[in-house]
């Protein structure tokens, strides 16, 4: 008999998992229809600066984690790759936004060349420019796509993750939450 | 001007006569809307009764009552039918007082998408789901199968549990039916994206997946109850899980290829959570048909069985409940609204709960099981079922950890296609080396020395085939999964030589004992041949090439050894767009080998441009072209156009590969037709 209890309770963990499961998005959604809580956008900050290792794109001028660190101004990190076309559209807006705060690229899964080759085609809106060959710093910072932008303040804290091209009222967004 | 053929119906009224416009009227007047929802109504009465009635039946053993459970899903599928014509005809005779039509289609739509749009939109791809449930209901209540009256009943009451609370959501809170006044003289149309042939295929294909994974848990929850889980239980579920698992493999494939042909990225997969939300209860889905496989001839793997079907629709509920509730950050904009999540939710915790509560209870009371060698058939099972769970939960877990993390910790992150490569890929490649194992080794009993004697030949020949790849691709995962995919074929054709005893009997013999086979021993052949194609397909697309051009026209492009030549650009009107169409000749060392003509149309109702890719195949290669956005230039002459261009090796076979294994699951449906064929022979 106790060993019918024992058996029970082993086989209730997927009951017990589900349930869990399901309180949580109970809670999820009553917090949504409240508006505390909102998948689609990142706004509460983060804890620090992810781990990541990044390559230099030879003539511009590059960066790594610790001078990220080190800034004393906000800085819009931007993945971009030349092989994107939402990312090739997006350039007219970021040269617009970079004249309000610096843009820092990070070239995702791409090659030195094709970067040189992009920006013979483009203005450049980036003061520095990186690259990410392999990919393993996107996954660091949790890229979905690309091109996907972050707001990250001194010290290194990332306070908004925009999951698309910018749009121009991400422009005024990003503007009003520096200045 | 040249149209699409399917596009010209859409002015079919038009061309009509008098008496065949009153006709439709006459349709429409007696299939109204308020006919339907009454019918909707309806079949959620019916849905509700047939829980009821055949449980208490089965409770006092009255065999009239559990009797009621097939009368009551015929009647609730004949009432869904009308209920879905009366919702088809207020979409093509474009009655606008309907606000589901209203929102979602407009006069000037095509035909096809007239009806297609009706389940492109959350109401009614939710009365889609009603509908497909209430019909594998009556299919159920109709099979031949030499089903015990009580079990059956039970699982025809568990469908009508199912189906009640989902028409019940219909009603409640997305009724297609509602009407809106006064009724405005145009709609707004459809999203231009969803006007696809693929897209009206893809939604009703895999919600028969979805839908049709209800049946074995109903026969689950029905044996649960019943304390009835033996070999005849397994064979009546067997068909019903492959049945809805080739539906499953057919929708996704589909999916995947709408997405690779109409987004205009050259990708096929993104891992976006809809994505995952339909591959996890493939995933548990092709785990369960093996469970059951090793269940049916050994009896083990019982509970784990159970366990399965239970979680499998359980997935495929909570992935509905995901896209709909808005927690997960999709680009499968589904309109959502956290009440219906609720709702769902609500529905989710009744099935799933209930069904775990009682696993929970009874599972552990049933006979135990005996311990399985791992170097025997059923072992090798257990070790796929491993395996596929353990791709499922990784993929749950990347889809369900950025909203719970935020939930928890406040914190954000998203988890994206890198991740899921990287994690997925180890476990598909062992896989692979298993799934050319499996068939091979005998059920039970196991010989070491047997087991080495087939696999080491093939062994070496396939490392043979990886150093090769490796050495002249200088790339080692596409090299190993060459080699891998090479090891399953390999072993594929052995396995068919030992079966139908090659060389060791005459030809015609051979060919005679081949037709003979069981369909099973075809099935997981062909399924896994299906399966190397996909992979195949996948490793092809590792060396696509592209580039991303602007050029004005008559300027020529290199890529992948071909002169990519943009020819000519042109304006076409259609009857609810404007497009621009390129001309692109393409050309193999001086001679044409094809022209492509990307287009991108414009739709002015919903103020939305959508690109049309166009693709060359010669089923080896794709030659994949999109046109951009056009550049304002000084020179208004000479415009620049940007043009996507794809070299894509072995794309088509990434969809192929899925159709093969749908079809492989597909022939064990066949009846069997060994004695008729032994009649033939002599």
């Amino acid at each position: 008999m106790k060993d019918i209890a024992r058996r029970r309770l082993i086989f209730s963990l997927p009951l017990i998992t589900t349930l869990g499961a399901g309180t949580g998005f109970y809670v999820m959604l009553s917090r949504l229809r409240t508006g505390s809580f909102d998948p689609k956008e990142i706004k509460t900050p983060q804890i620090s600066l992810p781990y990541f290792n990044l390559e230099r794109v030879s003539p511009f001028p590059s960066f790594n984690r610790n001078e990220l660190l080190r800034q004393t101004k906000p800085i819009v990190i931007n993945f971009f790759a030349s092989w994107c076309v939402p990312c090739l559209t997006e350039m007219a807006i970021l040269n617009q936004l970079s004249h309000k705060i610096d843009i820092w690229g990070i070239a995702y899964k791409e090659n030195s060349h094709a970067i040189n080759e992009f920006f013979s085609r483009n203005d450049n809106p980036y003061k520095r420019i990186a690259q990410d060959t392999k990919g393993d710093a996107g996954i660091q910072w949790g890229l979905t796509g690309v091109p996907e932008s972050f707001l990250v303040l001194p010290k290194g804290i990332i306070i908004s993750h925009i999951p698309k091209p910018l749009s121009e009222r991400d422009v005024e967004t990003i503007s009003n939450t520096i200045g | 001007m040249a149209l699409h053929p399917t596009l010209k119906h859409g002015t079919i009224f038009l061309n009509l006569k008098p008496f065949q416009i009153r006709k439709i009227h006459l349709i429409s007047e007696i299939l109204s809307p308020e006919l339907g929802h009454y019918l909707l109504a309806l079949s959620c009465c019916l849905a509700g009764i047939q829980f009821i009635v055949p449980l208490v039946g089965c409770k006092a053993k009255q065999a009239s009552l559990m009797m009621l459970a097939s009368p009551l899903a015929y009647a609730q599928g004949i009432a869904l039918s009308l209920s879905f014509a009366c919702l088809i005809t207020a979409s093509v005779t474009n009655d606008f007082s309907v606000l589901s039509v209203y929102q979602n289609s407009a006069s000037n739509k095509p035909l096809l998408y007239k009806i297609s749009g009706i389940w492109g939109n959350h109401e009614g791809s939710i009365f889609l789901w009603c509908y497909l449930l209430a019909l594998f209901n009556s299919l159920l209540a109709l099979s031949a199968q030499p089903i015990p009256l009580k079990l059956k009943s039970r699982a025809l009451a568990i469908m009508g549990g199912c189906s009640a609370g989902f028409t019940l959501f219909c009603l409640l809170t997305s009724n297609p039916f509602l009407r809106l006044w006064p009724a405005p003289l145009q709609g707004q149309g459809m999203n231009p994206l969803l006007q696809d042939p693929g897209l009206a295929l893809h939604p009703p294909l895999l919600y028969m997946g979805y839908v049709g994974f209800a049946i074995p848990f109903a026969f689950t929850v029905a044996g649960l109850l019943d304390n009835t889980i033996d070999l005849a239980w397994a064979q009546f579920v067997k068909p019903w899980v492959t049945i809805a698992w080739a539906c499953l493999t057919c929708g996704i494939a589909l999916g995947s290829w709408w997405s690779y042909y109409i987004l205009g990225w050259g990708g096929y997969w993104f891992w976006d959570p809809v994505e995952n939300a339909s591959l996890l209860p493939w995933l548990t889905g092709t785990a369960l048909i093996h469970a059951l496989y090793a269940y049916t001839r050994t009896e083990s793997l019982k509970l784990w069985t159970l366990l399965l079907s239970i979680s499998t629709f359980s997935l495929s509920l909570s992935g509905t409940f995901l896209v709909r509730s808005g927690l997960l950050n999709s680009v499968h904009a589904f309109t959502s609204d956290p009440t219906r999540g609720v709702f769902i939710l609500a529905l989710l915790a009744c099935i799933s709960g209930s069904a775990l509560l009682l696993y929970a209870w009874r599972a552990p009371t049933l006979a135990q099981e005996t311990g399985v060698n791992p170097l025997s058939k059923e072992g090798s099972l257990i070790f796929n079922n491993i395996l596929l769970c353990t791709i499922a939960s990784i993929v749950l877990t990347g889809t369900l950890y950025p909203p719970f993390l935020q939930l928890l910790t406040n914190q954000s992150i998203s988890v994206g296609k890198p991740f899921f490569e990287q994690t997925t890929v180890p476990f598909v490649l062992i896989s692979l080396f298993f799934m050319a194992v499996g068939p091979r080794l005998p059920f039970k009993k196991t010989n070491s020395q047997h087991l080495l004697n087939i696999l080491s030949i093939p062994a070496m020949l396939c490392l043979l085939i990886f150093l090769t790849s490796w050495f002249c691709l200088h790339q080692f995962l596409p090299a190993l999964t060459l080699g891998l995919c090479m090891w399953v074929i390999i072993h594929t054709i052995l396995n068919y030589a030992k079966k139908i005893s090659f060389l060791q009997k005459s030809f015609q013999e051979s060919w005679r004992q081949f037709f003979r086979l069981p369909y099973s021993v075809h099935a997981s052949l062909i399924a896994h041949t299906g399966m190397v194609v996909t992979v195949l397909g996948i490793t092809g697309m590792a060396f696509a090439t592209h580039t991303i051009v602007e050029i004005p026209l008559g300027d020529t492009v290199p890529l992948a050894g071909y002169e990519w030549t943009l020819s000519s650009v042109q304006t076409v009107k259609g009857p609810n767009f404007v497009a621009l169409k390129a001309a692109i000749k393409i050309a193999h060392k001086g001679k044409v080998v094809t022209w492509l003509f990307p287009s991108r149309k414009y739709f002015p109702e919903q103020n939305q441009i959508v690109t049309h890719v166009s693709i060359e195949t010669n089923f080896i290669r794709d030659l994949y072209a999109a046109l951009g956005s056009s550049k304002e230039t000084l020179d208004k002459q000479h415009p620049l156009y940007i043009l996507r261009l794809h070299y894509n090796p072995l794309a088509p076979w990434i969809w192929i590969g899925g159709l093969i294994m749908a079809f492989g699951g597909i022939i064990t449906l066949w009846p069997s037709t060994k004695t008729k064929f032994k009649n033939d022979c002599l």
